[in-house]
């Protein structure tokens, strides 16, 4: 036909990349402006940390608050201390991803229940709705009587803690298609498995990642959590955490500690990444990159 | 009926049985509301049939339940055709998709095979002007170019009969007139039957070749305007002496003295 190319000409905008992302300056000051403020907050943490340490704790009391070198050399510098670290962090891990798998599966399939049939909906959700509203921890001691104290007992909780924001996030991001496209998909006879695959569920993307990044936070402090209650079998972090206190070993302690926290933070940027890597094309929440 | 329609000279318009016929025509929603009261008319094959109303006449209902979208709670809706393009005021496109792949989705839809429905996209992307952006994702467009995006993915499946819903509403006045002109140069190479919806008066008599006129809620066809212009049509006819006063008398028709 008729219509030329010329007609799509200067005048009319073309938006290329992410509309609603300032961009905030160029080079060395984007970086700066991305990394100051964190490094900033690190390095007045560390700063504090020895403080305390140092002036507020009289030598007799500094094993509450192990200065952060002592806390390196004794955790992670001593190879025997570190295997024992190293190998109980793998379990843990294991158990998180294991736990938060079982959530993706069960979870995902779930919503697409409840998000096919209104009566399914009513019946389940209440129940999703009460893993996150009960009193987990003081449910964890079942668990040992039902399932065993090892590790099927530690996955359990972890699905307990991270079932419910897959359920929620998945239901509302498949619930949320605008009517037009719902339309659309109906003036062209698209059968529902078309309609969930084709258009639902892409429309979900995003809460879907919105879920897995609040559940893979709540994995890792799921298997933590277990390991408190459940301790046959190998040691996890948790179960070393707990022997360490017990054992007044703070300086292991507090390592166990920040490798669990940063677990959780490596968990929390990888499902970020994945979310920017799959979504962030066409989808503000994730960050935009131009197409 | 203000004046005798549809046009029987139109270059456009077949002769044979109407494309479209609505007798009778009511819709009441569950809610009570009553959004057409006995709606009467007909489209023949070629006809730009543009509606025009006040907000919440049920112009849209109209065009939902001519898709099947929605059913008449009384009266009788006859469509010739089953090869019916629909087009929204948003261009209700998949963000996810490229260009490309939006534009294949109805194919997609309709089962075509993989090298057809390129070829078809392929075919509509052109026919709209937009081949060098067929890598592009909608966020990266703008309104004016998604609705393009929008023309061509109905266009793949060659529509016999198309149903736009206020398509340029949302855009400035200068995208909606190039628009216009698009769609016109459209019309007239495919050669489809249209029921367009707007609010503007301008745009229902530069396109049409006959204009309907409802009546605030509950809709009733108020009036028929035959737009006795000559395809094509140059943007210099909205200037013309006879069209201003045609855009009169449907203003006057609109505001219920028609």
């Amino acid at each position: 036909m008729s219509v030329d190319t010329e007609r799509t000409g200067p005048e009319e905008a073309v938006t290329r990349g992410p509309i609603a992302t300032p961009r905030v300056g160029r080079g060395r000051g984007r970086w700066l402006a991305t990394w100051g403020p964190p490094a900033a907050v690190f390095v007045a943490s560390i700063g504090v940390w020895y403080g305390v340490s140092y002036l507020l704790l009289d030598p007799q009391r500094r094993f509450l608050v192990p200065p952060p070198h002592d806390v390196i050399k004794v955790s992670f510098l001593d190879p025997f201390n570190l295997k024992e670290l190293m190998s109980a962090l793998w379990l843990s891990t294991r158990v998180a991803f294991i736990g938060l798998f079982i959530s993706i599966v069960l979870g995902l399939a779930l919503a697409v229940a409840m998000n096919r049939a209104k009566w399914i909906e009513r019946s389940l959700y209440p129940y999703a709705v009460l893993t996150e509203t009960i009193p987990i921890l003081a449910m964890v001691p079942l668990f040992g009587f039902w399932f065993g104290f090892g590790s099927v007992s530690r996955v359990l909780v972890v699905v307990l803690f991270c079932i419910f924001p897959i359920i929620a996030n998945t239901l509302f991001g498949l619930q949320s298609v605008n009517q037009e496209h719902h339309d659309l998909f109906t003036l062209h006879g698209a059968s529902r498995l078309t309609r969930l695959w084709k258009l639902q569920f892409p429309t979900a993307l995003p809460s879907i990642f919105t879920g897995l990044r609040i559940a893979a936070g709540l994995a890792v402090i799921g298997a933590i959590v277990g390991d408190f209650f459940f301790k046959q079998g190998d040691p996890g972090i948790g179960i070393l955490i707990d022997r360490y206190q017990s054992r007044l070993q703070s300086e292991q302690m507090v390592g166990a500690i920040l490798l669990s926290s940063l677990l959780g933070i490596v968990v929390f940027w990888f499902f970020g990444w994945l979310a920017h890597r799959v979504v962030g094309g066409w989808h503000e929440s994730a960050g935009g990159l131009d197409t | 009926m203000a004046e005798p329609s549809p046009l029987d000279d139109s270059p456009l318009a077949s002769e044979a049985t109407p494309l479209v016929s609505f007798t009778g025509v009511s819709k009441r929603f569950p809610d009570g509301t009553t959004a057409l009261d006995g709606v009467d008319f007909r489209v023949r094959a070629g006809e730009f049939v543009s509606v025009i109303g006040p907000s919440g006449c049920g112009k849209s209902t109209l065009l939902r339940i001519a898709s099947d979208l929605t059913k008449a709670s009384d009266g009788t809706v006859d469509i010739q055709t089953r090869k019916i393009g629909y087009v929204f005021q948003d261009p209700t496109l998949l963000p996810w998709r490229t260009v490309q792949a939006n534009v294949e989705l109805f194919a997609e839809l309709r089962g075509l095979p993989k090298a057809e429905r390129r070829r078809r996209a392929d075919a509509a992307i052109k026919m709209v002007g937009l081949s060098d952006f067929t890598r592009h994702r909608p966020r990266a467009l703008s309104g004016g170019m998604r609705m393009r995006v929008s023309l061509a993915r109905s266009l793949t499946l060659q529509p016999e009969l198309f149903l736009f819903d206020e398509p340029f509403g949302a855009l400035d006045e200068i995208a909606r007139e190039r628009l216009n002109d698009e769609l016109l140069q459209l019309y007239l190479t495919q050669r489809f039957t249209a029921l367009f919806v707007t609010h503007s008066v301008i745009e229902a008599v530069y396109l049409s070749t006959r204009v309907l006129v409802m009546s605030g809620r509950p809709g009733r066809v108020l009036g028929d305007f035959a737009v006795p212009f000559e395809y094509p049509r140059s943007p210099r006819l909205r200037f013309d002496e006879r069209f201003a006063r045609l855009a009169g008398q449907v203003s006057v028709g609109l505001r219920g003295g028609g």
